[in-house]
């Protein structure tokens, strides 16, 4: 990898600072993607904070629901009582991402800046706007059976890999966000990340020097009734082909709300607003949720080699749904057990 | 009390799991500099410029060197390089020779820098000017441009072309399909590296990831232009290699760059070069004919592949287990080779075997289920005895045993014929057996045995361990064959400065250097009996050499062990501060892939023993069973659990040879559900570059695995009748994997890997 400066930040206005300072420096979580960029020549940042000291590694219950700070590590999210408890979905979801090591070392906020695992973007010989803009996208016409079928560009058909998105997506998290000079904003997670439009290049719509500093799960009563299905090429360890983040509220078998998200198909976590307004005051049953996937489906733009993925969505959302309405203990995918409840 | 067989613990494991094992990449040098490759970006055309004098500015840079300015290699000479036991260069591109581009991702120069990562940076920065043009790089656009090779590795490639047309017309049942396997990749979990040191202009040696020290160094001493024992190489543990660590380019790369900077060099692929630049197995487009009697004999086999290569003779030859299988007086096995833009394809664990089978061992099933016959009886009734091609009694063969003993253990006879019968909520459940088979290879090997004045006794040969147990077993025939227990062997390989061996590969090492390690202890101890009866003070004095045995580090007289002298003892009373005796075992077959250049006390194997290809076929078979579980609406496929019965002659420790079926039925489950090489079909790129995007199977992949073991000695391929174990157990496990999800499901899929979307393809 090309020479860089490094630093450690032992507060946030120091790192801020430090990279808002210079258009090529970037904040350091936990590594597990920007390293890899970097030794690739992908990324080629000039600087890094650290940003692994900052004091944003709390979990805590907040009247309005809870926080979780954008220093903590996968892991202990994941593993974290209050979440276990009260947003299963975002445990499994987690979970059901990478690889025991990888989350130990990963960080919330470095999860929501983990760039796409499109392989045009990683090879450095080979065109590709997000990375080079105006290059050209090499998936559009190229192998793209791992790529969008939802609100791609001609730009760019990259699929943001985050398990953790889709649920935080699905739970309507909110994102909290540090500028220069203690500036503070916050970002509702649909509009966090971003389309690839024109600038495939931004994948979320921070700006430079903007850290993520904690992320808010609102009060929900979805803990119940959700359910993160995955479908990869193994078992463990692999980027989904398909994920679906389902949670649903009912009243008797009447569903009063469902929050469905998808992954795997967009250049952002997709939120399935068509058939979450199909399944309002619906009973819950197995034909209405494929109702509801089938309508949702109806929009989906397959690229050459993954028409496969929309049949495989609809087929996802309805038994994910089908997962959330039997508590997320899933007796029929025992045979994948990481995607189970550990509960 | 015998040592051989036994399951004892590699002998080398607490180094390995301790960090003390050295592999390549680990030897240091004071004044050590690192290399890293530059690759093309274009899969065809030639470099016009290169601009190397700005780069030889970037901060640590010593040399960039290309084509422009590389030390001149001798060039490809197929006669002389067979000659000199060189003809296996990986890719016949001696490298940075001239400035045309074969493939994307060939190395087209190598910067040598002070520290790892500024080589690495500077490569980045190193601009390189092509004229470019359209490559050939996918396979089905090029076989109507494919050539029928005539000869493979010596033997004929176009085995009675043309020749099954008509019994095919005229039997009674036909099934006809195409089979298809992508691309794969070794992945080994240690990436080739190596390090070369020079002494002078005209000594080198290599610390390199090799299967073959003895290979690897008649390689690098053809091209680079040194006296073969002038090239030392060293290897003495090696992370891995299922057939990708041969000799590649970056081993003449680094000694190049060595050479030119005039100090030691170190040169580590990265996982990315691995996907290109240590070969591959091609992919093939197979089309599988089988044709019965009304009764379900089968009298026709046809098997033809499509493949390509490129840089190199070899192509996958996976038409070889339709020349070895069943009873069909007419079989008809040919290939068609492309030519593509691509890296050299190379051999990989069971090369052939691993995706013939799966073409032939479906279309068995496809043909079972046609005939309405379960499929082991199917393949009961067409059981050969005997080589179908050449005629010859097979050595050993005991697969109806395989059969018999797989269905028992797996529970097949709880099997429904009819797909579709068995669920397990979600999922449905199916059953699915092929048949294993690979050669029984052995080449020619030496092995020097010394004993010190303290009873340690040290075992030397160039041979290697690639994971695979060498070392063990090789102490568990010396304990045997000299009476010593297994800690008081010491074994050293992995050096060519041992007598030689032949590299590891094509399951041959066992089979290969046990016979010389042996007949070297036999030697041992006659010139120790000798000293005895000499020796008036030994109570053996006077005795005839054949009345005396051996036993717990003492010669003794045969049914007398009161009448008995310890090694100690006799070394000590005739002074010797060592004892060292070396053998050369040359099977009749002749000397295989390496030829041993320094022949020890060549060996008095009776013929029957020794290895006759002429009076006998020398094979392993093997029976693999799966279970499946197949959710339907994802096209997710499980293997739940697998059951390997193998007969590859003696086992020679029961616990590194369950190991070695372990990890092949793991690889042969890779295979058949998630290992895959794609291209982009315009620039042939590969667009799996790395262990992120090529899936090889993770615990949660890989079920429980039932081991069993014929383990009768194969009477006829050495004294110490074991055959080869390496390969056999990753072959017939996709088929076995596929028929298990055409019983659960009903569906036939033929095009692996069984990737969820092509399920709703069929």
């Amino acid at each position: 990898m090309r020479p860089f400066k490094y630093s450690n930040a032992s507060d946030a206005a120091t790192a801020i600072g430090i990279v808002s300072a210079n258009p090529t420096a970037k904040f350091l979580g936990g590594g597990t993607n920007l390293v890899d960029l970097m030794k690739e020549d992908v990324m080629r940042p000039t600087e890094l904070v650290g940003v692994t000291r900052l004091k944003y590694a709390k979990i805590e219950k907040k009247v309005d629901g809870v926080s979780i700070g954008a220093t903590a590590t996968n892991s202990f999210t994941a593993n974290h009582e209050l979440i276990r408890e009260k947003y299963p979905l975002l445990s499994m979801a987690i979970l059901a991402g990478a690889s025991a090591q990888i989350r130990n070392m990963a960080t919330n906020g470095g999860n929501l800046n983990q760039r796409t695992r499109c392989t045009y973007f990683y090879d450095v010989s080979m065109p590709c706007n997000k990375r080079e803009p105006g290059t050209g996208c090499g998936a559009l016409h190229g192998e793209n059976k791992n790529h969008a079928i939802f609100g791609w560009s001609e730009e760019c058909v990259a699929t943001y890999p985050s398990d953790m998105a889709v649920a935080l997506a699905a739970l309507d998290a909110v994102v909290h966000v540090e500028g220069t000079n203690n500036t503070k904003r916050s970002v509702q997670f649909a509009n966090f990340h971003r389309l690839p439009g024109d600038h495939p290049e931004n994948d979320n719509n921070l700006k430079h020097g903007e850290l993520v500093t904690s992320i808010h799960l609102p009060v929900n009563q979805f803990a119940d009734k959700s359910y993160y299905l995955k479908i990869r090429e193994r078992s463990s360890y692999a980027f989904a082909l398909i994920s679906v983040a389902a949670a649903l509220v009912t009243d008797g078998n009447t569903i009063k709300e469902v929050r469905i998200a998808l992954g795997g198909v967009a250049h952002k976590p997709w939120r399935a607003s068509i058939a979450e307004h199909w399944l309002i005051g619906k009973q819950a049953t197995e034909a209405n949720f494929k109702a509801a996937a089938a309508a949702e489906l109806k929009n989906a733009k397959p690229l050459q080699h993954n028409k496969y993925k929309v049949g495989l969505a609809a087929k996802a959302i309805t038994r994910a749904l089908e997962g959330a309405m039997q508590g997320g203990v899933y007796g029929a995918m025992e045979a994948d057990s990481t995607t189970t409840n550990n509960n | 009390m015998s040592e051989t067989g036994k399951p004892i613990s590699r002998i080398d494991g607490r180094m390995k799991v301790s960090g003390k094992a050295t592999y390549s990449a680990e030897n240091n040098f004071p004044n050590i500099a690192y290399a890293f490759p530059v690759r093309a970006t274009i899969a065809k055309g030639r470099i016009v410029s290169i601009d190397d004098a700005v780069i030889q500015k970037e901060p640590g840079v010593i040399a960039v060197i290309s084509y422009k300015n590389a030390f001149k290699l001798k060039p490809l000479d197929m006669q002389a390089q067979a000659k000199a036991g060189a003809a296996f260069l990986g890719e016949n591109l001696p490298p940075l020779q001239d400035n045309v581009v074969h493939y994307p991702g060939q190395f087209i120069a190598v910067i040598v820098a002070e520290t790892y990562e500024q080589a690495r940076t500077a490569a980045y920065k190193l601009k390189i000017g092509y004229t470019s043009e359209k490559g050939a790089v996918d396979l089905k656009t090029e076989l109507p441009n494919s050539e029928k090779p005539k000869m493979f590795m010596g033997e004929e490639a176009q085995v009675n072309d043309g020749k099954a047309a008509a019994p095919l017309a005229a039997a009674s049942h036909k099934v006809e399909h195409t089979y298809s396997t992508p691309v794969e990749h070794h992945h080994p979990m240690e990436p080739h590296a190596t390090v070369a040191v020079w002494e002078g202009t005209d000594k080198l040696t290599l610390y390199d990831a090799t299967q073959g020290v003895g290979f690897t160094g008649s390689i690098a001493a053809y091209f680079l232009g040194l006296q073969k024992e002038n090239v030392r190489v060293i290897a003495p543990f090696v992370g891995g290699g299922f057939g990708s660590k041969g000799l590649w380019l970056h081993t003449l790369l680094v000694a190049m760059a060595a050479k030119a900077v005039g100090r030691p060099v170190k040169l580590a692929l990265t996982r990315q070069m691995m996907q290109t630049n240590v070969g591959h197995r091609a992919s093939t487009i197979q089309r599988v004919a089988l044709g019965t009697d009304a009764v379900g004999q089968l009298g026709v086999v046809r098997h033809h592949t499509g493949t390509y290569n490129n840089l190199t003779q070899f192509f996958e030859p996976s038409g070889k287990q339709s020349l070895v299988l069943y009873q069909a007086p007419q079989r008809e096995v040919t290939y068609n080779v492309a030519h593509l833009d691509r890296s050299a394809p190379t051999f990989m664990r069971a090369p052939g075997e691993t995706p013939g089978t799966f073409a032939l061992e479906s279309a068995m099933d496809e043909m079972a289920y046609q005939l309405k016959v379960d499929p082991i009886e199917f393949r009961i009734k067409n059981h050969t005895t005997k080589d179908p091609v050449k005629g010859h009694d097979f050595s050993s063969e005991f697969l109806l045993d395989c059969y018999r003993i797989g269905a028992e253990h797996f529970g097949w006879s709880s099997r429904s014929m009819e797909p579709r019968q068995k669920r397990h909520g979600k999922y449905l459940v199916g059953y699915g057996m092929a048949t294993a088979t690979y050669p029984g290879g052995r080449s020619a090997a030496s092995v020097k045995v010394n004993m010190n004045a303290k009873g340690d006794v040290t075992v030397m040969t160039a041979s290697i361990d690639i994971g695979t147990g060498t070392y063990t077993v090789l102490a568990q025939t010396a304990a045997d064959a000299l009476g010593v227990p297994v800690n008081r062997i010491d074994v050293k390989i992995g050096d060519s400065s041992f007598p030689p061996a032949p590299l590891a590969g094509g399951s041959q090492t066992t089979a290969s250097i046990h016979p010389a390690a042996l007949d070297a202890c036999v030697l041992l101890r006659k010139e120790l009996t000798a000293l005895a009866i000499a020796d008036p003070n030994s109570k053996l004095n006077g005795r005839n050499p054949d009345d005396i045995d051996h036993a717990d580090g003492k010669l003794f007289v045969k049914g007398d062990n009161s009448k008995s002298d310890t090694y100690l003892n006799i070394l000590s009373r005739a002074k010797r501060s060592e004892i060292e005796a070396c053998a050369t075992t040359l099977p009749i077959s002749g000397a295989g892939l390496t030829i041993p250049s320094a022949l020890c006390t060549p060996s008095q194997t009776p013929p029957e023993q020794n290895s006759d290809v002429k009076q006998y076929a020398f094979h392993s078979f093997g029976a693999q069973f799966a279970e499946v579980w197949v959710d339907e609406d994802f096209g997710t496929i499980r293997v739940k659990r697998f059951t390997s019965v193998q007969d590859v002659g003696r086992i020679m420790n029961e616990k590194t040879a369950r190991s070695q079926v372990i990890g092949g039925v793991i690889f042969g489950i890779g295979a058949a559900l998630m290992e895959a090489t794609e291209y982009d079909k315009r620039w042939g790129n590969p667009v799996t570059r790395t262990l992120a995007d090529y899936h090889v199977p993770v615990h949660l992949d890989v079920p429980p695995i039932d081991v069993h073991f014929i383990g009768k000695p194969d009477p006829h391929i050495s004294p110490i009748g074991a055959r080869g174990i390496g390969e056999i157990g990753i072959t017939g496990v996709s088929a076995a994997i596929a028929n298990a999800v055409f019983n659960a499901t009903g569906k036939r899929l033929r095009d692996l890997p069984l990737t969820p979307e092509k399920f709703f393809d069929v």
